[in-house]
C-alpha cells in the first residue's frame, strides 16, 4: 500500500510528527491525494506495531516525533526496488459498458465511442493546460506534481488509444459479419458461477 | 468577432471524375481565430493532410472557399497566392523541412528575403523569431548541428517570422521523442497565445490536447468537435495550482 510506504520513506529523511508528515506528503503529491490526520496516526500506529518506526518523546508542544527503524529502512529500500503490483481484477466501467453495448441491438457503437472520446479529450486538454501553467519545473515539488499530472495524462491517452483501437475492431467485426446483438439465451442457466469466470478467478488467485 | 485568420467555407475535394472519383473532403466549414489552435484528428486517409494543404493554398479545393485573413484564395493569381503564402502563413512539417545548407537564422529569414526584405531588417526580425523559441543562441548553427527538437523549433520560428500569423502544422511532433515533442508543443502554444492562430494535424491525443478545440474527420467530413472552453476543474482543484 503506497501511503504506508510513502510515509515511511518520508520518515527516512528524518523524524516527523503526524501533522508534519501530512504536510510533507502533500508537498510531494501536489495535494492531489489528501490524507486526513486520523489516517496518518492510524498508519503510524501500525508502523510502530510492525517495528518499522519508533515513537519518541513528545516536545514542549506535546508533538510526538516518530523515527524510522533499521527494519523500516529495509522496507523502504524493498519498496523502491520492487514493481508496483497492478490490481488485475479492477473493474473498468468503460470497458464493461462497451462490451455490453456491443451485444445489444440498435446501439450505434461508433457514436458511443465518439461521445466518450470527446469527453475524455476534454479532460486531457484540461490536464494539459494545468501542465502548461507550470511551464518548466523550478523545484522538487513542481517536478513531483508534474509527474503526477503526466501519470494522469498517459492513463487518459491510453484510454483514447484503446477507443481508437476498439473503433477499428468494431468496424472489422461489422465487415466480417461478426458484430450484432447477442440474444438472450434460451438455456436456463444453472446456479453458481459461469465456468469461464470461475476459471479466471482461479487463475487470479494463483498469481 | 474579428475576421478569422482562416475560414474554410463548404470546402470539398474530389479526385478523378465520374464513377472512379474519390471524395477526400466534403462540406468542411472551419474558422480559426487569432489566438486559437484547432487540432484536426482522424484515422489515416480521413482527409487531415488534404485539409491542411488546401488551407495553405497548396491545393485548390474542387468546391468551397478558403479565406486567409479576409482574402479569398480563389481570387488570387498564382503569383498572388505565392505572395500570400510567404507573408501570411507558415507550415511546420513532421520532418522539419529546413534547408541544410542554410543556418538556423537563414532558414527563418528565407521567406522574408524571398519577399524582398532588406537583409539587416530580415535578420533582426529573424533573431526575434528565434528568441521566441529560445534558440537565438543557435542562430548560426546548421540544421545538422541541431537536435530534432531544436530543428522543429526553428521551423516554428520560420512559420511565424515577420507578419505571418497562421501556422499549419502537420504531425509536428511525429519524429520527436515524447519529452521533446512536449517542448515543441509548448513553443507552438506560446506562439498561439502571443496572437498567432493555427491548425494542428495529429493522431496523437496528448498533442491535440494543447489545442483550444479538436475536430474529428471521418471519411472527409467533420464528424464532431470538442467545445471551446478554458480549463478549470480537475486534479488541480485539490492541488496548489487550482
Amino acid at each position: 500500500m503506497s501511503v504506508r510506504q510513502s510515509l515511511l520513506a518520508i520518515l527516512d529523511q528524518g523524524p516527523c510528527y503526524g501533522y508534519q508528515l501530512r504536510t510533507e506528503f502533500d508537498r510531494r503529491t501536489g495535494g492531489t491525494w489528501p490524507l486526513n490526520v486520523g489516517q496518518i496516526y492510524q498508519t503510524l500506529e501500525r508502523l510502530e506495531r510492525d517495528g518499522l518506526v519508533a515513537k519518541g518523546e513528545s516536545d514542549k508542544e506535546g508533538r510526538a516525533y516518530y523515527e524510522i527503524t533499521a527494519a523500516g529502512r529495509a522496507e523502504v529500500a524493498q519498496w523502491l526496488s520492487s514493481p508496483v503490483a497492478r490490481q488485475t481484477a479492477a473493474r473498468d466501467e468503460l470497458a464493461i459498458k462497451l462490451a455490453v453495448a456491443a451485444t445489444l441491438p440498435g446501439v450505434d457503437l461508433a457514436q458511443v465511442i465518439q461521445v466518450q472520446r470527446t469527453a475524455t479529450l476534454a479532460l486531457l486538454r484540461d490536464l494539459t493546460r494545468t501542465k502548461e501553467a507550470i511551464d518548466e519545473p523550478s523545484s522538487p515539488e513542481d517536478l513531483a506534481y508534474l509527474l503526477l499530472v503526466d501519470a494522469q495524462i498517459f492513463q487518459i491517452d491510453g484510454e483514447l488509444r484503446w477507443l481508437d483501437h476498439s473503433e477499428g475492431r468494431l468496424a472489422r467485426a461489422v465487415a466480417d459479419g461478426v458484430a450484432g446483438p447477442l440474444p438472450l439465451s434460451t438455456e436456463v442457466p444453472k446456479r453458481g458461477r459461469p465456468a469461464r469466470a470461475a476459471a479466471a478467478n482461479a487463475e487470479g488467485t494463483r498469481s | 468577432m474579428s475576421t478569422p485568420l482562416l475560414r474554410l467555407d463548404g470546402v470539398a475535394m474530389q479526385y478523378g471524375k465520374g464513377e472512379a472519383s474519390v471524395t477526400a473532403l466534403s462540406g468542411i466549414d472551419l474558422d480559426v481565430q487569432a489566438g486559437e489552435l484547432v487540432a484536426v484528428m482522424g484515422a489515416s486517409g480521413s482527409g487531415k493532410s488534404t485539409l491542411l494543404t488546401i488551407a495553405g493554398g497548396l491545393t485548390a479545393p474542387t468546391a468551397g472557399e478558403v479565406v486567409v485573413s479576409g482574402t479569398y484564395l480563389s481570387t488570387l493569381s498564382a503569383k498572388g497566392l505565392a505572395q500570400l503564402r510567404r507573408r501570411s502563413l507558415g507550415f511546420v512539417f513532421q520532418d522539419f523541412n529546413l534547408v541544410p545548407s542554410l543556418t538556423a537564422l537563414e532558414n527563418v529569414t528565407l521567406p522574408l528575403e524571398l519577399d524582398g526584405w532588406r537583409g539587416t531588417k530580415a535578420r533582426s526580425v529573424g533573431h526575434d523569431a528565434l528568441r521566441a523559441v529560445e534558440l537565438d543562441d543557435r542562430a548560426d548553427a546548421f540544421p545538422d548541428d541541431l537536435s530534432g527538437g531544436q530543428q522543429q523549433r526553428v521551423a516554428i520560428a520560420r512559420a511565424v517570422v515577420g507578419d505571418r500569423r497562421l501556422i499549419l502544422a502537420d504531425e509536428p511532433t511525429g519524429a520527436l521523442d515524447s519529452t521533446t515533442g512536449e517542448l515543441v508543443m509548448r513553443m507552438l502554444r506560446r506562439r498561439i497565445d502571443a496572437g498567432a492562430g493555427g491548425i494542428l494535424v495529429t493522431h496523437d491525443s496528448r498533442h491535440a490536447a494543447w489545442a483550444d478545440r479538436i475536430v474529428f474527420l471521418r471519411d472527409g467530413r467533420i464528424t464532431d468537435g470538442t467545445q471551446r472552453e478554458r480549463p478549470e476543474q480537475l486534479l488541480a482543484s485539490a492541488g496548489r495550482h487550482a
